[in-house]
């Protein structure tokens, strides 16, 4: 499980490789790989290899009624179990035509405003923000700035705690069923969190000023952005799937644009358009795709750090768009709670019939795609599930390119950290399997 | 006195139960003063190899390269602690052993010959000695904390072993199956979730595993007499905890139901 350190040389065939391990990539969601293939001082390949045992969900779900397959994506992830069963649950609904009531509609909004705050804090200030101040780890930056680290476990808490009251845990929620919820909170319940999410949008914002003065590296590296785009909403549950450069397609579309493709080394089909062309989703694409829907204190809060444009081309910046979306989702939040009335139907009722079921949603990294082909009996026939690390890889590899030549010759913690801090800043969630991450430059003279 | 080493270390999982470490947001410092972490991919780039005084081992084992891994882990761990379904029951993957794993990984992969994985994934005890386990898909983060506590003091964790009804009875939820008629493995499922299928008003799905003395059979009749159907009620277990002995057989009949006929269940 681990991978070796130091620099060697191995022989292969007539060429002399040089080999550079610097073992296993951590503060990620899970373990992969990293290969970088140099020859005269230029990056001619960057692969990130995914080692993650392979877990079979497409098989699992098989044969299972829509509401088990609920529960059991949801364990593609611990990180963003919502994101699963949200993306499957609209799929599910937009096949059967249920109509939901409205406010099931926003309450849903409401769980996901919850993982997006636990799943950003806990990539902010626990996985990346020790990268940009040269810490190991959120124990040794809690020794030098403690206020900061506080702040980012509250609003962690604040976000587990919507998902624990809309679904009874925060990890692995047992209430959203095809038709709505199997129990909406009753408004007392609501209330209750409505302290914790005043504090929320204050620590979000403190959030977006501290990460926008974090020391960055500078990098342009254009990619294409995916995201959904919503005529009222920011994008979580709904809308059309648009992209830098004028897509523009229903959520249940996904594969008419995009296709998934096995590499070898590695254990994650990867996305590419249908022309081969790499792209990002995620928080630095929905900012950009999306701005305009953002919360106005998220907006707000936004154009003061003066970085939108930043955000649009430097990877390392993708920090600040998540910590905008934290203001966003701790906004939402607060005005959902603030205005909450219980759905009159918690539960709407539903006939399954046989099609395709297909949706997109936002999770916290991006666009998450699922298909279902359901039979006559109501059952799941075929699965197809895109997590977003897997349409992000391309564009990962790409940046690595641009930036590996740059930095290879520095000291070699030094390069290992930044490179690190690179993959970091696209919150690969490997975890949507197994995985390990072993970084491996072969110089080639 | 020098802090206790304590290792967290993944296997074929999601990285909920390691997150549920990191979700003890108001004690998680204090942990890391009262131990060294040493050895914790997703939180630390501190990186060691052991030996470890404590070390939380999720996930369940699935490829060749991990069953050699665990061998190893064990031996640099005074106390091996496997945290959550997936390595104490090989979790919801473990399905795979109803079904035909090389057909599976050639559905999903056009390149099946790349992809290095077992026909089977197990729980970590099938390889190694495990000193105490925590169960739960994910575990509780009351139990994990109330497991680190006690370990720290040197006394022994309060882990209830009863059923999920006690709990549920306590927090005064409404029955599901009298009430609403619904499949609920509470009487044959160990406490520890706090009750809150039924307080969501649904049947508990199991994710805690059984309970000690679980009567599955008896809990199949009750439910097939209040009218479910019995593949209905085995499809009940073959879930996150479906290769716990007392649940396997019910599971793996479930799903052959599931795959052959079904019936008709287009319900609500």
């Amino acid at each position: 499980m681990h991978g070796g350190e130091g620099r060697g040389a191995a022989g292969a065939g007539a060429t002399i490789e040089r080999r550079f391990d610097v073992g296993q990539l951590t503060r990620v969601e899970g373990e992969g790989s990293l290969r970088l293939r140099v020859r005269g001082g230029v990056v001619v390949e960057a692969r990130l290899a995914i080692f993650e045992a392979p877990r079979y969900f497409e098989r699992l779900v098989v044969g299972r009624r829509p509401d088990d397959v609920l529960d059991i994506v949801a364990r593609i992830c611990g990180i963003c179990p919502v994101a699963y069963q949200m993306s499957a649950v609209h799929a599910f609904e937009a096949l059967y035509r249920v109509d939901v009531d409205p406010a099931v509609r926003t309450l849903r909004r409401l769980l996901y405003c919850g993982e997006w705050i636990e799943s950003h804090a806990l990539h902010v200030y626990l996985l990346h923000a020790p990268d940009f101040l040269g810490f190991e780890s959120v124990v040794a930056l809690a020794q030098a700035d403690r206020g900061a680290v506080e702040r980012g476990l509250a609003l962690k808490k604040t976000g587990n705690a919507i998902v624990a009251l809309l679904g009874g845990r925060p990890i692995h929620p047992v209430s959203v069923r095809v038709g709505g919820f199997s129990r909406a909170p009753r408004p007392r319940e609501m209330a209750a969190l409505r302290p914790a999410l005043e504090a929320a949008v204050e620590q979000a914002l403190e959030t977006v000023r501290w990460v926008a003065g974090l020391p960055t590296p500078d990098l342009r590296q254009v990619a294409r952005l995916v995201a959904l785009r919503h005529p009222d909403d920011y994008p979580m549950n709904e809308g059309r799937i648009v992209s830098s450069d004028g897509l523009d397609l229903p959520a249940t579309d996904w594969e008419a644009a995009f296709r998934e493709e096995q590499v070898e080394g590695t254990n994650a089909l990867h996305a590419r358009t249908l022309d081969g062309g790499a792209y990002l989703v995620g928080p630095a694409a929905r900012v950009t795709l999306a701005g305009d829907r953002l919360h106005p204190l998220a907006a707000e809060a936004l154009a003061a750090t003066g970085l939108a444009g930043e955000i649009r081309v430097n990877p390392y910046r993708s920090i600040v768009a998540r910590a905008v979306e934290l203001v966003h989702a701790a906004a939402e939040a607060r005005d959902i709670v603030a205005d909450y009335r219980a759905p009159e139907t918690a539960l709407a009722a539903w006939r399954a019939r046989p099609g395709t079921a297909a949706w997109a949603t936002e999770a916290p990294r991006g666009l998450l795609f699922h298909r279902y082909e359901i039979d006559e009996r109501g059952r799941v026939a075929e699965a197809r599930i895109v997590p977003p690390t897997s349409q992000n890889q391309a564009a990962i590899e790409e940046a690595l390119v641009t930036v590996a030549p740059g930095v290879l010759d520095l000291p070699e913690e030094t390069a290992q950290t930044r490179i690190e801090q690179l993959v970091r800043s696209y919150d690969p969630c490997i975890s949507c399997a197994t995985h390990f991450l072993e970084l491996t430059v072969e110089r080639e003279p | 006195m020098a802090r206790p080493r304590l290792g967290v270390v993944k296997f074929a999982s999601c990285d909920g139960c390691q997150l549920t470490l990191l979700d003890l947001e108001d004690q998680l410092l204090g942990i890391a003063e009262q131990v060294e972490i040493v050895e914790f991919a997703e939180a630390t780039s501190a990186r060691s190899a052991g030996p470890y005084d404590l070390l939380l081992v999720e996930g369940s084992v699935s490829t060749p390269e991990q069953a050699e891994a665990i061998v190893d882990l064990r031996r640099q761990a005074a106390k091996l602690v496997t945290i959550g379904a997936c390595a104490t029951t090989g979790g919801i993957q473990a399905l795979r052993v109803f079904a035909d794993h090389d057909a599976w990984r050639a559905s999903i992969y056009p390149h099946p010959e790349w992809i290095e994985s077992l026909a089977t994934a197990t729980p970590i005890a099938d390889h190694v000695p495990v000193d105490a386990e925590l169960r739960g898909c994910p575990i509780d983060p009351g139990q994990l904390l109330e497991f680190l506590t006690a370990t720290l003091l040197g006394r022994r964790p309060r882990l209830p072993d009863e059923a999920v009804c006690l709990a549920c009875k306590r927090a005064g939820s409404v029955c599901v199956v009298v009430a609403l008629g619904e499949p609920c493995l509470g009487p044959v499922t160990r406490t520890g979730c706090g009750a809150i299928c039924p307080a969501f008003g649904r049947g508990c799905y199991a994710c805690f595993g059984p309970r000690e003395t679980a009567n599955v059979p008896g809990l199949r009749r009750s439910l097939v007499v209040l009218g479910n159907a019995p593949a209905d009620v085995d499809e009940r277990f073959a879930g996150f905890t479906a290769l716990a002995p007392p649940f396997a057989r019910a599971a793996a009949a479930g799903l052959a139901a599931a795959a052959a006929t079904g019936g008709d269940d287009a319900r609500r």
